[in-house]
């Protein structure tokens, strides 16, 4: 199913001796630290009724970018840098919509001082879903200092969080989204990932 | 031409749109008699003006929303052109007002000002949002010109921008807060939402 999303996303100016080929370089792309597949994800986005997503993806975020696109309650919103991403879901949740961010723990380092405005300055209940690059295995970037930094960086921003790193706790995303909700909160949820 | 003169221009034009200021334009629009659509930007985290807007012209499609950026914020944010036309609101429209410094922190020569360029010109905001895809394009030189063209502006089909030239306020100071930012927000949230008025 998602191999043929996927390759249907990229039909367009492709032969098909060429989809066959993307297609089979995907099924090496998506390895076993995938923890929420494309539908899955969204058809939980839909049952929280997001309204957009804003984002900048990483190679495993980016999975998800068919799906998305399929759904007909959400939006996705393309920016080029992350600081963009959180001052866009301040203006959708301004105007009424429920937007979530999705950026990588490196694009959350990027955009700080975005955050600081909008979850304090401001104090908007916005909410991002974060990959957590390497925590899954770094052998392609072996090193990778997003292990040392992200969790003290999540934490100097004063935004409460729940963590990821395995199947059974996927139903934190949605309980502390939740939560937030009702307390008028920002939030993240950390996902850890496999791949750079 | 001035940013406060430029900006009393929209003001006087201005129906029930959103304005949202930042930086100098924010300290000018304060002066001004406030309206319930205006946010006033301050605290900001300078050069995000621009994706503010485009998520409310996202969540508002009806609205129409003007942003007043400077020409520092652009430049900090350029990316958000690209952003804001592959979303192509119709409702958007992004005013510059190029003043060709970072005025507030005492007038010292943007990067894309002929003052810090080895040949001495400055760099075309018009030609710049034009190769990010904005198909509106306004380049406004005077006071005059702006008077005649800002309804048009405000009213034709965006996303839409605006290359206003201005010269810099001497000593301009920074912009103040109206008040504090969560209850500002709050306020202005409730006003876009229940207002009935849309374009």
């Amino acid at each position: 199913m998602i191999l043929l999303r996927a390759a249907g996303a990229y039909n367009n100016g492709f032969q098909d001796n060429r989809i066959f080929t993307f297609a089979h370089a995907l099924v090496g792309i998506m390895d076993k630290h995938q923890l929420f597949e494309p539908t899955e994800f969204v058809e939980l986005l839909e049952e929280l009724e997001f309204t957009h997503v804003v984002w900048v993806p990483d190679s495993t975020l980016g999975l998800w970018e068919s799906a998305i696109l399929d759904s007909k309650a959400i939006q996705l919103v393309s920016v080029c840098r992350e600081g963009e991403a959180w001052a866009v879901a301040a203006g959708l949740h301004l105007g009424g919509s429920r937007p979530l961010v999705i950026i990588q723990c490196t694009g959350l380092f990027e955009s700080g001082d975005a955050l600081r405005n909008v979850l304090h300055d401001y104090q908007l209940p916005l909410y991002a879903l974060v990959g957590y690059r390497s925590y899954l295995n770094s052998s392609s970037l072996p090193g990778d200092t997003c292990l040392t930094f992200t969790e003290p960086i999540v934490d100097a921003w004063n935004v409460e969080s729940r963590f990821i790193d395995s199947h059974d706790k996927k139903h934190l995303f949605k309980e502390h989204y939740l939560q937030c909700q009702q307390d008028q909160k920002p939030g993240i949820t950390l996902l850890a990932e496999g791949r750079a | 031409m001035s940013t406060p003169e430029t900006l009393r221009v929209l003001h006087a034009a201005r129906t029930n749109e959103v304005v949202v200021t930042t930086m100098s334009t924010a300290r000018e629009w304060n002066e001004l008699t406030p309206h319930p659509l205006d946010f006033v930007y301050v605290p900001s985290s300078m050069g995000q003006a621009s994706s503010l807007g485009l998520g409310m012209a996202l969540a508002q499609p009806d609205r129409r929303i003007v942003v007043c950026n400077g020409d520092g914020c652009t430049l900090m944010n350029l990316g958000s052109l690209a952003s804001i036309t592959a979303a192509a609101p119709k409702n958007l429209v992004l005013l510059v007002f190029d003043n060709e410094v970072y005025e507030i922190t005492g007038a010292q020569g943007t990067a894309a000002s002929r003052h810090r360029r080895s040949d001495g010109n400055s760099l075309d905001y018009a030609e710049m949002a034009r190769a990010c895809g904005f198909h509106s394009v306004h380049t406004i030189d005077s006071l005059p010109q702006w008077e005649q063209q800002v309804k048009q502006l405000l009213s034709e089909p965006g996303p839409v921008f605006a290359w206003l030239k201005v010269a810099p306020v001497p000593g301009g100071i920074g912009p103040r807060s109206p008040g504090p930012g969560p209850e500002r927000a709050r306020a202005f949230a409730r006003a876009l939402q229940d207002s009935s008025d849309p374009i």
